[in-house]
């Protein structure tokens, strides 16, 4: 219980986020009706995914004033677990977009915009796959990591804000705060944010300790 | 004092090394006049192959002519010279002024390849565009983006061996939220919009330069430690 007790938070944070989401009540609205739960699924997505990429550009800029190869480890497997839950995102937004704008890829800036920067990580990916040395790999990928995340923030958080969207929060709408009067949503949704963060972080060191042994394995002298 | 001092060196450092680049390229002429020439090809297969387009079309496959001519351009910025010779450099000048001696060297380059696409594209091609002189700072500050952007994606590219392929999915994904200011940008111009619209827009590009160089600066030092 002392060490890992934030994991047992994150599955019951989880456990409430589903069953209040489900059962909880909700605002009445037209157009998006009951798939307004899906802001209990969908948004914690983002959080998750923005929160590992944070931490994945720290350990990026830690790996460059240390060297250690753990620290490049940790930035890596952030990045993996992170495009897990962009991609996780993208898909609960489509399904959601296709039940409320009635298609599921309307030509709109945030779209496009999360679909670039997802773009932007896999090349992250492809950059290490294109460098053999370990320690050249780690350096240079940790600078183009670096020099992603503010284009990434640009990508997703400020340039859907200044055009036409139709996406809540973002080109002039109001999100779902607006509609939640008597903070009945809220109380569902940062719980579930918190939870899949806590959830996309246990998942990323459990990546990270097992790369961490192969690691090992791999240079130490038999 | 010191810090005036230094900063005094490293501007004679960035001047002698972008005076040593130009007389590189002055001498070979081959970078350069390929590039134009590059850019004055591309053109007329456009031409060519839509011989005409509707406005907003115009005004994009311009843009999509001017990524790729950057791209090529800028690509060879560090593998010009050989190993030996970029290690001098280092030796004997901060890695900070190497590279924004390289960033001001690209500025250049790119000012001079997008007046040239300009002024041949919009020959070829006749459009009317409303607000000239906006249209022209729009290509200015855009190929100043693109020198910034480019310049340390090609450092990047440069250090794992330099494939084309890499260059182009490094930098594309960054290079998109330019673009599209660009030609958001641009298109306001075209129809003639009160520039008091576009201001917007020109302050974005502006933090989207200053953000890169200042990341670049950053980042450099690591970059060329071998």
């Amino acid at each position: 219980m002392k060490h890992y007790w934030w994991k047992i938070l994150g599955i019951l944070l989880l456990l409430y986020s589903i069953i209040l989401g489900l059962l909880g009540p909700v605002p009445a609205l037209p157009i998006v009706h009951e798939t307004i739960r899906n802001t209990y699924y969908h948004v914690p997505m983002w959080f998750a995914m923005f929160t590992l990429y944070f931490i994945s550009v720290v350990y990026s800029i830690k790996y460059l004033s240390s060297n250690n190869p753990q620290h490049d480890l940790v930035a890596v497997e952030s990045v993996n677990v992170g495009i897990v839950f962009c991609l996780l995102g993208l898909a609960s937004g489509m399904l959601w977009a296709n039940f409320t704008w009635g298609d599921p890829w309307p030509n709109d800036p945030k779209l496009n915009g999360s679909a670039i920067a997802t773009l932007m990580y896999l090349a992250y990916l492809v950059l290490r796959n294109a460098l053999e040395e370990e320690q050249k790999r780690a350096r240079i990928s940790a600078i183009y990591n670096v020099f992603a995340f503010p284009i990434m923030i640009v990508l997703m958080y400020i340039l859907p804000k200044t055009t036409d969207s139709l996406h809540p929060g973002s080109g002039g709408n109001s999100g779902f705060g607006d509609f939640d009067l008597d903070g009945s949503m809220k109380a569902v949704l940062y719980p579930a944010a918190v939870g899949w963060i806590l959830i996309g972080t246990w998942l990323m060191t459990l990546r990270f300790r097992i790369r961490k042994l192969e690691f090992q394995n791999h240079t130490s002298p038999e | 004092m010191n810090r005036i001092f230094a900063a005094m060196s490293l501007l004679k450092e960035v001047k002698s090394l972008i005076r040593k680049d130009m007389v590189l390229e002055w001498r070979s002429k081959y970078a350069l006049n390929g590039i134009l020439l590059y850019v004055v090809s591309t053109v007329f297969v456009c031409y060519q192959a839509f011989k005409s387009v509707d406005p907003a079309m115009w005004n994009a496959l311009f843009w999509i002519i001017m990524l790729f001519a950057s791209v090529n351009a800028i690509n060879k910025s560090f593998v010009q010279e050989n190993q030996g010779r970029q290690l001098y450099y280092y030796s004997i000048a901060s890695a900070k002024a190497v590279i924004l001696a390289k960033i001001i060297y690209n500025m250049l380059i790119m000012l001079l390849l997008s007046a040239i696409a300009f002024f041949v594209y919009s020959v070829i091609f006749r459009n009317p565009v409303g607000d000239p002189m906006l249209y022209l700072a729009a290509v200015i500050l855009g190929s100043i983006g693109f020198a910034c952007v480019f310049t340390m994606v090609s450092g990047i590219s440069a250090k794992a061996g330099n494939n084309s392929t890499l260059m182009a999915i490094l930098s594309f994904p960054i290079i998109i939220p330019l673009l599209l200011v660009l030609i958001k940008l641009s298109k306001n111009a075209m129809d003639g919009l009160e520039r008091s619209v576009s201001y917007d827009e020109m302050m974005v590009l502006a933090a989207i330069n200053i953000i890169t160089v200042a990341i670049s600066l950053l980042l450099f030092p690591y970059l060329w430690r071998d």
